[in-house]
């Protein structure tokens, strides 16, 4: 299966480290979308970091959906660690769900303020 | 500690539209504990309004502060030689900071950021709950450390009222009856005897009624 090129892999040791911060500083820095991926749910292995995970998405969406960004472009999927070729699913997923809805507000804004200059 | 809550984000907007250039000021104390407007609200908060404002084609100077206390002449001044630098400060500190923030920056507005809410504590992930009114005189050494002040809803002060029903308060079938948690905690004391006694009439005149409170300690002065 083909995964697009078009997205940067930020690795951390757990989704549970994601906060909602480094999810709206990505958009602030003019990304389109954000995808979390996690583990099976029930199969973290603290615990709880991908249902805390799962929350920050949903707290990060409402913040984007307030600020007219658009709360659909931060996604969570979960998998197992072994299962590449759904990880190149939900890629292809998460672009299609982009692709649709078109470059970040945010991004279009800061590209027409430095064609002014 | 104090709890509060962070207002809604519409609101704030509202607030500082008319503003190009914003601390968003945080305090490292309770509303950090209660997660309100800790470094970590401050941080999302000020994201939050520059993208909503670069959005709008409105992009305005929006920087982060965050102080070991708001309530303290002595932390507020870190912000000193910057303040000219803002047209408005939005404080995420409790009613307590922002008017200290307030009376020691004459000339700069301040906008609250959070609701401040109780004093209370955090009792499970996402829920504070109130467990002290700051009446001014305690009555918790004889009601088993339970305060029928802020959780009685009547703020009955000698045994339940004909609204407790299977322990619970009759405004809300969740809320448990500060009464009945009194009167078990008594007994698991052995200490039932002391719900008999005649306490004197509480000395109200401490509480908010009397006016803003102050607490003087000549003893401290210096």
């Amino acid at each position: 299966m083909k995964i697009p090129a078009n997205f940067k892999i930020i690795r951390v040791p757990c989704t549970g480290r994601v906060d909602v911060i480094h999810i709206l500083r990505a958009f602030e820095k003019g990304v389109d979308g954000v995808y979390v991926v996690g583990c099976l749910e029930g199969d973290c292995q603290y615990n709880e970091g991908n249902f805390r995970a799962k929350n920050r998405v949903k707290q990060a969406a409402a913040i984007l959906d307030k600020i007219g960004v658009g709360g659909e472009r931060v996604k969570m999927f979960n998998l197992s660690a072994g299962d590449g070729p759904l990880f190149a699913q939900y890629s292809i997923e998460m672009d299609n769900i982009i692709r649709n809805l078109g470059p970040s507000p945010i991004r279009v804004a800061k590209q027409n303020k430095k064609n002014a200059a | 500690m104090i709890i509060a809550q962070k207002k809604p984000l519409e609101e704030i907007i509202d607030e500082v539209k008319d503003f190009n250039r914003l601390l968003i000021l945080g305090c490292n104390e309770c509303v950090t504990v209660c997660e309100a407007g800790g470094k970590k609200e401050v941080e999302i908060l000020a994201s939050a309004l520059r993208m909503y404002f670069i959005n709008k084609g409105d992009e305005k100077k929006i920087d982060e502060k965050t102080l070991e206390r708001q309530c303290d002449h002595e932390y507020l001044e870190e912000i000193r030689n910057k303040i000219d630098d803002y047209d408005a400060v939005v404080s995420l500190a409790c009613g307590v900071g922002v008017q200290f923030a307030a009376e020691t920056y004459l000339t700069t507005p301040l906008i609250p950021g959070v609701n401040t809410v109780c004093l209370g504590a955090n009792e499970d992930r996402g829920l504070w709950t109130e467990r002290c009114q700051a009446c001014g005189s305690c009555v918790l050494a004889r009601t088993g450390g339970i305060c029928p002040v802020s959780r009685c809803a009547k703020r009955v002060l000698n045994g339940p009222c004909g609204g407790s029903t299977n322990g619970k308060c009759e405004i809300n079938k969740d809320l448990d009856c500060a009464w009945q948690l009194i009167i078990d905690r008594l007994k698991a004391l052995n200490k039932m005897d002391d719900y008999e006694k005649i306490a004197p009439i509480k000395d109200w005149s401490t509480d908010r009624a009397g006016g803003p409170r102050t607490v003087t300690r000549e003893d401290v002065k210096i």
